[in-house]
This record gives C-alpha cells, sequence and structure tokens, in this order.
C-alpha cells in the first residue's frame, strides 16, 4: 500500500485561526458525550414508564407502551434523525418554525433534534428491558405484595422495581454503551460531534488513517471506561442473597 | 518516510535517463493492467456532471468521457484493443485508500488537487476549474460574501468552501453560523428550508442544484469566488510511466478540440437523469487551463 502515513497531523494546524486538528477531537468527544448523556437521560425515564406500563394490568396502558415500542424499533434510527430534523420543524406553527431553524443556532436546533431522536428510539429498547425485568421476577412477589396491602404503584417503586433494575444493569449497560455510539448519526445533521470531526479531519488533512484510527481508540477508551463504570455500580448496588451476590 | 521520498526521486531520475533502453520494460500500474487485462476506473455515483450513475447504473459524465480517452490511450499504448474496463464506485472519504491499495488504477470524478492529496497521490493535468461562490434565493437580499456576515450559511461537509468559509469566519469575526451538511443535496435543501441563507460550494455544482430545484428561477448563483480550484484524476504515487499515458491523452484531447464538444455535451446540452441543461459557460480559468494544461494544485500557481 501506497501510503504516506503521518501521525504528527493531529498537531498540525488545521488552517482556520489558531486550531490543530486535536482540537478538533476533543471538542467533537465533548459533542459525543453531551448528545449521548442527554439522549440517556430521556431514554432511562420514558423507557421505564413504558416498561412499566407493558407489565401493567391495564389493557390501554399496555397497548399504548407495545405500540411505541413497535413503531420506534422498527424504523431505522437514521430515518428517525430525519424525520425530528427535517420534517417535524416544517409541522410546528409558523413562529415556532422560524425560532427553531433561524433564531436557534444550527448546532443547537440539530443537538435538540438528535437528542430527542436517540432519546426516544432508546427509550424503546430500555422499555422491553425494564418489562423483561419485571418479567423475570417471580409472581410471588407481586402477591405477596398485595397481601401486605401495597397499592399498585408501591409495588412497583418498594418490591418490583428494585430487583428488575438490579437484574437489567448488564443489558442496559450494553444499551448506554449503544447511545454513545448511535451518537454518530449526528455527523449527518451537520453536529460536529466525533465523527465528523473525524471526518473532516480526514478530508482536510488526506491523512484518513490517522484520523480514523484516533476515532477508533477515542470510541472504544471511552466505551471501556464506561463499561468499567457501570461494573462498579453493578457491584454497589448488589443486594447480598440475590443473584449470588452474597458477600 | 523522508528516506522514502528520497528514494522515489532517485528511482525517477534514475528511470528518466534510462527511459529509451528500457522502454519495453512495464512497471507500476501499466504492468499491473497488462498483467490482469483490466483498468479500474473510480468513479462517483452523484458528482452531477462530472461523474455519475444514469437511470441504467452506468456511470457517466464529463471526467468520465475523458477517462475513456485515457483508456483508448492505455489499449494503445499497450497494444492491447480487448482491454477490459472495470468500473468501481468511490465516495469522498474511499477515494484515496482505493488508488493507493490497487484496488481503483484511476480515479475521474470531482477531486480537487491540493497540496495535502499531493502528499497521498499523483494528479493529472487538470481537467476542470472551478470557483467558490454562493447559491442564495434572489429575494434574500445576499450579493456577496461580506452580507453574510451574522447569518446561518451552509456547505458541505469535507470540502475546501468548508475550510475556507470557516477561516474566513475566525479571521474576519464575521459571526457566520456555518451548517456542514453531509452532501450537496442536503446542503440545498438546508438552504431551500430556510435553515441557512446561502449554500457556498463549487460554482458548477451550485448550477447543478439550482437546475434540479423547484422553482429554479427564484435562485442565484452570486459573490467574488473565494478561490479557485483545479480537479483531476488520481493516480498511484511515483508512477511516472502511467502518468506520462494519462497526462498525454488528456492533453490530446484538449489540443484537437474534442474537449470542446465534450464540454458542450455535459455543460451547455440536457443531461440524464432528468434532461437538465446546466447552461454553464466555460470560464476563462478553464480555458486558460486547457490552453496550457499543468498538474499543479490552484494555490501553486
Amino acid at each position: 500500500m501506497n501510503y504516506n502515513w503521518d501521525w504528527n497531523v493531529f498537531f498540525k494546524s488545521t488552517g482556520i485561526g489558531t486550531e490543530i486538528y486535536l482540537d478538533w477531537f476533543i471538542s467533537g468527544l465533548g459533542w459525543t458525550i453531551a448528545v449521548a448523556l442527554a439522549g440517556w437521560i430521556i431514554a432511562l425515564i420514558l423507557g421505564s414508564v413504558l416498561g412499566v406500563m407493558r407489565t401493567l394490568p391495564n389493557k390501554t396502558a399496555s397497548g399504548i407502551a407495545t405500540a411505541y415500542v413497535e413503531l420506534f424499533r422498527n424504523v431505522p434510527l437514521l430515518v428517525q434523525l430525519f424525520v425530528w430534523y427535517f420534517l417535524v420543524p416544517d409541522l410546528l406553527p409558523e413562529r415556532a418554525q422560524i425560532w427553531f431553524k433561524q433564531d436557534l443556532s444550527p448546532a443547537t436546533s440539530a443537538y435538540l433534534s438528535v437528542v430527542v431522536c436517540l432519546g426516544l428510539f432508546t427509550a424503546a429498547r430500555v422499555c422491553e428491558q425494564v418489562r423483561t425485568g419485571v418479567q423475570a421476577l417471580p409472581k410471588g412477589q407481586n402477591y405477596a405484595a398485595m397481601a401486605m396491602g401495597f397499592q399498585q404503584a408501591q409495588i412497583y417503586r418498594y418490591v418490583l422495581l428494585p430487583q428488575a433494575f438490579r437484574i437489567i444493569i448488564p443489558p442496559l449497560t450494553s444499551e448506554f454503551l449503544n447511545i454513545f455510539k448511535n451518537s454518530s448519526v449526528a455527523s449527518l445533521i451537520g453536529l460536529m460531534e466525533l465523527l465528523a470531526q473525524t471526518k473532516q479531519t480526514a478530508e482536510f488533512s488526506a491523512n484518513l488513517f490517522e484520523a480514523f484510527t484516533l476515532a477508533t481508540v477515542i470510541y472504544f477508551v471511552l466505551n471501556m471506561s464506561l463499561m468499567k463504570f457501570m461494573g462498579w455500580v453493578e457491584t454497589r448496588l448488589r443486594v447480598p442473597g440475590m443473584m449470588g451476590g452474597a458477600k | 518516510m523522508r528516506f522514502t521520498t528520497r528514494l522515489i526521486c532517485t528511482a525517477t531520475v534514475g528511470a528518466l535517463l534510462a527511459a529509451p533502453a528500457m522502454s519495453a520494460e512495464l512497471t507500476g500500474t501499466l504492468k499491473k493492467i497488462k498483467d490482469s487485462g483490466t483498468i479500474v476506473i473510480g468513479h462517483r455515483d452523484a458528482s452531477i456532471p462530472f461523474s455519475y450513475l444514469d437511470n441504467n447504473q452506468q456511470p457517466i459524465g464529463y471526467s468520465m468521457d475523458i477517462a475513456h480517452k485515457v483508456v483508448e490511450a492505455v489499449k494503445k499504448d499497450l497494444k492491447m484493443p480487448g482491454l477490459k474496463v472495470q468500473y468501481n464506485l468511490v465516495t469522498s472519504q474511499t477515494r484515496i485508500p482505493l488508488v493507493q491499495n490497487g484496488t481503483v488504477d484511476i480515479e475521474c470524478g470531482s477531486t480537487t488537487n491540493n497540496l495535502e492529496r499531493q502528499k497521498q497521490v499523483d494528479f493529472s493535468v487538470g481537467i476542470f476549474e472551478i470557483g467558490t461562490r454562493l447559491l442564495t434565493k434572489k429575494t434574500s437580499g445576499i450579493k456577496d460574501f461580506p452580507d453574510l456576515k451574522g447569518k446561518n450559511v451552509v456547505t458541505t461537509a469535507g470540502t475546501t468552501s468548508e475550510r475556507l468559509i470557516k477561516a474566513m469566519n475566525a479571521e474576519k469575526q464575521m459571526g457566520m453560523n456555518i451548517i456542514s451538511a453531509k452532501d450537496h443535496g442536503e446542503s440545498f435543501l438546508m438552504a431551500e428550508s430556510g435553515r441557512a441563507v446561502a449554500f457556498m460550494m463549487d460554482d458548477v455544482l451550485l448550477y447543478g442544484e439550482m437546475v434540479k430545484a423547484r422553482n429554479p428561477a427564484e435562485w442565484v448563483v452570486t459573490g467574488k469566488p473565494q478561490s479557485f480550484e483545479i480537479y483531476g484524476c488520481m493516480m498511484r504515487k511515483g508512477d511516472p510511466a502511467f502518468k506520462k499515458v494519462v497526462d498525454d491523452a488528456i492533453k490530446a484531447t484538449y489540443k484537437s478540440g474534442e474537449i470542446n464538444k465534450i464540454y458542450a455535451k455535459w455543460f451547455t446540452s440536457p443531461v440524464p437523469p432528468k434532461n437538465l441543461n446546466l447552461n454553464f459557460q466555460m470560464s476563462d480559468e478553464l480555458k486558460g487551463l486547457i490552453k496550457s494544461p499543468t498538474d499543479k494544485s490552484a494555490e501553486q500557481m
């Protein structure tokens, strides 16, 4: 292969102000984290509510949650993003449209779109995990709580959810990592997150392999750290006697 | 790396000195083409009208016609009338590595010749020259770049326009919000939907977007060109024998005046897939390039 390697490229000037290419990666990483965390908050809250709804005896509530999951899980993420970014703003009232498209900076409007998109998309997946977590518990837990005179809300708050969430920490971790990886779709609506900055560096410097290698390392280190962190959370929250956690 | 460069230089000089003696000895790309009986041309899917797919998914365009001239010359040079031509789709991200690793022998699309890319590949003599300008609605009141102060401007990610407008924004503190869209179609959508007041890009591509608009009459290409750029075909670095065949073929097309026919076919007549006419008259810069072909980038001139 006839390639001219240059690992110093990250310290070279981009030709814009006094920036070097490494600055682009740092700012890109910042956006990636900002998108993923905000999206994750939406996903976790909405996903938990929907997950609980799916396990409720009430047919309407579980029907709504099921429909939500089917809709958001069966449409490609990229299509959803384009809907949130291009289509939804056009359905808003005139004033709101102008505010969204012109008063907000392009980075902000792209950020809002992608956070909502990732949050709602991931919520469908979190919902399914919460549901399986609740359903994995022995039925006796529910009946015992009822026998104790707990209301439905109390049963979930004090009996079912504390156990269900502990069970689903490993699959939730993988969704948490997924939202960081999925945040790269933001590059397609012009948000300069890590992947967009990588592509830009590759185009500007013609040092494509160095740029993508650095991006790979950054994503890998980021996700490994998150995995370690979630592993630590899991150990901290472990209840002695549950799930082989007796210590 | 410096050693390699020196080696290539020495080898090149050596090859030039020894040229008459070893003219029968094939090396590099020409040897690869001779051995495999196939030449692989890299093309784009939507660089209208340079290199794109028609309704039958065949690559066509101005740059492809020039690539075919190159193929004819290679056939003649290698005395291989039955040489097979294979097409390989490339994107702006894959085009350089695919040339370097030997998947593609020559890429003819809308690739700007610049100093960064010259470190990775060799360019043929220029095949087109553009200026970077603005596409805006006639009613926007934008006449030139200074009018963009404090406005939203869109450009396509990874292009020279992106670099120029960002640098201009930083240097002149114009307070523009710059959107980098993923391709020209999406950039235009940003301008059409009112997210940006203007779209900065290569003038010829702006004309291409304009004719595709719902109402082409409400758009105008304006502003003093911020740079001129020369498009070239890309080849593997350090292969003077192949580069000479390519350059000679392109120069011959210029000299014979055939280039005018090719130009008229793609820029001043209706072109597929929608049979739209770009009506893009040949610029003085391109006329100059055709008169005295060069493989230098515009910034080196």
